[in-house]
């Protein structure tokens, strides 16, 4: 149903020139400019409400912004090498395998293809054991790996996530993050919104922090820990409550 | 995706149900008739007989008399066999029917609480017992429903110079069985045509008070649908299944047809 | 006297050709009546649950009201459109078994669109992003999430098929209850009670309860069954 893409081709960088989104006439994100480059580790930080997960929600094409633009390189209008993971995400009511198969049918993969991706996906994240279990019967963690497989199955080129081990304990989250590393050495431009401090050090190059919808820095991780530069931000690492 | 068509297939398979459901391979005939016939019984004894003979399946609707006879003028059944006759007439005279046939007759009698606390035992006649009943305000189950049975129960009042109202008189708007299971319970005396009388069970303290006055009797009549006015009537099965019953074949057959040894309608074709 | 179970398990033993017909055609009537409300009912409850459209809000109020359809009203109105009289008389349906199936279809449809709207909207809520997401669109998304909501979706498909097999009044008015052709479960019940025959009706009504138990206690082991094995 879809002519073959080019994997070759990148869809990065993803530019956002002036872009905002209100509902209601209430901005919620404002004049927001900024290019994601291909292969980097991009934390999105800030606040409970700064809009982190609107943001990565605009990116990820699932709203569109309502000023400014939003471009990919590949002109699409939303990329087709992306995905998304959740905080709580959502697998159907199907087995662990038949999860993974989902979004390839939706692709428009053929049978062997898609069998094959699945076969491949499974055995890549130690899945084959669950490869027949329900989805919705694993533990948390178990349905956070499933999510994060379902998603590399894709083949995305940029993969979002949306606090992904928020509601994990430490050491699901401490396999979820290997995971996220290993796609990242894999060359998946990664975008990941946290409100873990320690895990953006572990897993951000760049960050880009967020305050009342507006993105008031955006550096690499090594000078934003350092020492951030606007008063929020510093509030913000030193632990206060910042509005 | 697997799932969604094993739904699918499931689904068609489920349609295909309908497609076996009994096709009308053989050739049949419908006949609306009254609660009456069909409750006691007659016509599951008379049907197969005439089947045997000509080949031709009956289907009866039963509905009430004038339920019957609105099937009729709609095209829905190719005959009509009912007990009213001042209806029938108006129907046939009406054009729907063409031409009203008398085939046998039964008769309406009075039930009703066995202490019988009217009187109807002693009434001279039909009138008299009507009269009783009003006089008393004993309940009456009335069936209320513009059949043939309570066609001829307003003839009655009318007679005796009633217009029955008031608590005692109740109107079911039901069929015989049903009104006669209202009577049983309250109790009270109603109108029924032997047939259904003798062939039901669920009598409780209800008795026999009242029978035998020649007001009473219930002559019933086939009519075939005038094809002329629904041209889909099967006419010649129609008519045959009519040539039937008043043939001496098909009245032998009424004759023979019996409840608890008790003949329940009487041939009354010329 | 012998009781009303007693005879209603004397009827199922004596295997008597004519009961095992009524029931026959009851199963098979309902049924259909069942298969095809889902056919039209699921797709169309769902789109209503995606779909935002101007006075979609006053379809689901009629859906919802229909529910409370009294089974006369449908089988008089089937009735007059099937009637020689009516405008589909041509068909020659009226006192047939198809009549029925139509009279039925009509009592379970609302039942079945309504509870897919709302199973299907609840469900909605908590998938959209996500399938969104995955790159399934609304339409692509109504056979997903039906399949997801296929436990929830089968008690409403099972209050359908209980409304269509405990009715009376539509079946009675559409097909006649013809012996042999158009008699069913219900109005043979309709019929024996007018009878008299208190006993005997009793006794298919404890035959027809049997079936319908039977045919809830399998449903409600299968959903049973899908609950623990796919969450």
């Amino acid at each position: 149903m879809k002519a073959a893409r080019d994997l070759s081709a990148s869809v990065l960088p993803l530019s956002l020139e002036g872009v905002g989104y209100a509902v209601g006439g209430k901005p919620l994100l404002s004049d927001i400019t900024l290019r994601i480059e291909a292969g980097q580790r991009l934390v999105v930080m800030g606040a409970n409400g700064a809009g982190k997960s609107l943001f990565l929600r605009l990116c990820h094409g699932l709203i569109d912004p309502t000023t400014g633009r939003r471009r990919w390189a590949s002109g699409e209008a939303r990329a087709e090498a992306q995905a998304m993971v959740f905080q709580r995400p959502v697998l159907l009511r199907r087995s662990v395998a038949a999860n993974i198969d989902y979004p390839l049918t939706l692709k428009g993969l053929p049978r062997t293809a898609r069998h094959e991706t699945v076969a491949h996906t499974l055995d890549r994240f130690g899945l084959n054991a669950l490869a027949g279990r329900p989805a919705r019967l694993l533990s948390g963690g178990e349905q956070q790996r499933l999510a994060l497989a379902r998603a590399w199955a894709m083949r995305p080129q940029v993969l979002f996530l949306d606090e992904p081990s928020s509601a994990l304990d430490p050491s699901a989250t401490r396999i979820i993050e290997e995971m996220v590393a290993q796609f990242s050495d894999e060359g998946i431009t990664i975008v990941m919104t946290t409100h873990d401090l320690g895990q953006a050090r572990r897993l951000g190059e760049q960050v880009a922090f967020l305050h009342r919808g507006r993105l008031i820095e955006h550096r690499s991780a090594a000078e934003f820990f350092a020492g951030p530069q606007t008063p929020e931000a510093r509030a913000f690492l030193a632990g206060d409550l910042i509005w | 995706m697997i799932h969604t068509r094993r739904f699918i297939l499931s689904a068609a398979s489920g349609l295909a149900l309908i497609a076996t459901l009994p096709a009308a391979a053989q050739e049949f005939i419908t006949v609306a008739s009254t609660t009456s016939t069909e409750n006691s019984g007659l016509f599951g004894h008379i049907l197969p007989l005439f089947q045997e003979e000509t080949g031709i399946a009956v289907r009866v609707v039963s509905q009430g008399t004038g339920q019957a006879l609105e099937t009729g003028r709609r095209g829905d059944a190719d005959v009509v066999f009912v007990h009213a006759r001042a209806q029938e007439e108006a129907f046939v005279a009406d054009g729907y029917g063409v031409q009203r046939v008398d085939v046998m007759y039964n008769d309406f009698v009075l039930v009703g609480p066995g202490d019988d606390p009217a009187g109807l035992r002693d009434a001279a006649d039909a009138r008299a017992a009507m009269a009783a009943i009003a006089g008393a305000g004993a309940a009456f189950a009335s069936r209320g429903d513009d059949s043939g049975t309570h066609v001829a129960e307003m003839a009655l009042w009318a007679a005796a110079g009633l217009a029955p109202a008031g608590g005692w008189y109740l109107a079911t708007g039901s069929g015989m069985g049903a009104t006669l299971n209202t009577a049983a319970q309250v109790p009270a005396y109603a109108l029924t045509d032997r047939g259904t009388w003798l062939s039901f069970e669920n009598r409780g303290d209800l008795e026999l008070v009242f029978e035998g006055d020649p007001m009473l009797f219930n002559p019933y009549g086939i009519i075939l649908v005038n094809p002329e006015r629904h041209p889909h009537v099967k006419a010649a099965p129609g008519q045959a299944f009519i040539d039937w019953i008043i043939s001496d074949a098909g009245q032998a057959a009424i004759a023979s047809f019996t409840v608890g040894g008790e003949q329940l309608f009487f041939p009354g074709a010329d | 006297m012998d009781g009303p179970f007693a005879t209603a398990f004397s009827l199922i033993a004596s295997g008597d050709p004519a009961l095992m017909q009524i029931i026959g055609l009851s199963l098979r009537v309902t049924l259909s009546a069942v298969v095809i409300a889902c056919a039209v009912g699921l797709p169309l409850g769902a789109a209503l649950a995606l779909a935002r459209f101007p006075g979609r809000g006053a379809v689901i109020v009629v859906f919802n009201a229909l529910m409370g359809l009294p089974p006369v009203v449908a089988g008089l109105i089937v009735y007059l459109m099937l009637s020689r009289s009516g405008p589909l008389g041509s068909l020659a349906l009226l006192f047939t078994p198809t009549a029925m199936v139509i009279a039925q279809t009509l009592l379970i449809l609302p039942i079945v669109v309504s509870l897919t709207r709302s199973v299907v909207e609840d469900l909605w809520a908590e998938y959209r992003e996500q399938l969104l997401s995955l790159g399934a669109g609304r339409l692509r998304a109504v056979p997903t999430l039906l399949w997801d909501g296929r436990v929830s979706l089968l008690t409403g498909v099972l209050a359908g098929f209980g409304r269509a097999s405990a009715e009376v009044g539509a079946v009675l008015i559409v097909g006649g209850n013809i012996a042999g052709h158009t008699r069913t479960m219900t109005t043979a019940i309709t019929l024996e009670t007018a009878r008299g025959n208190l006993g005997l009706a009793v006794a298919l009504g404890i035959i027809l309860m049997a079936l319908t138990l039977t045919l809830n206690a399998a449903a409600w082991g299968a959903g049973q069954w899908a609950r623990g094995r796919l969450g």
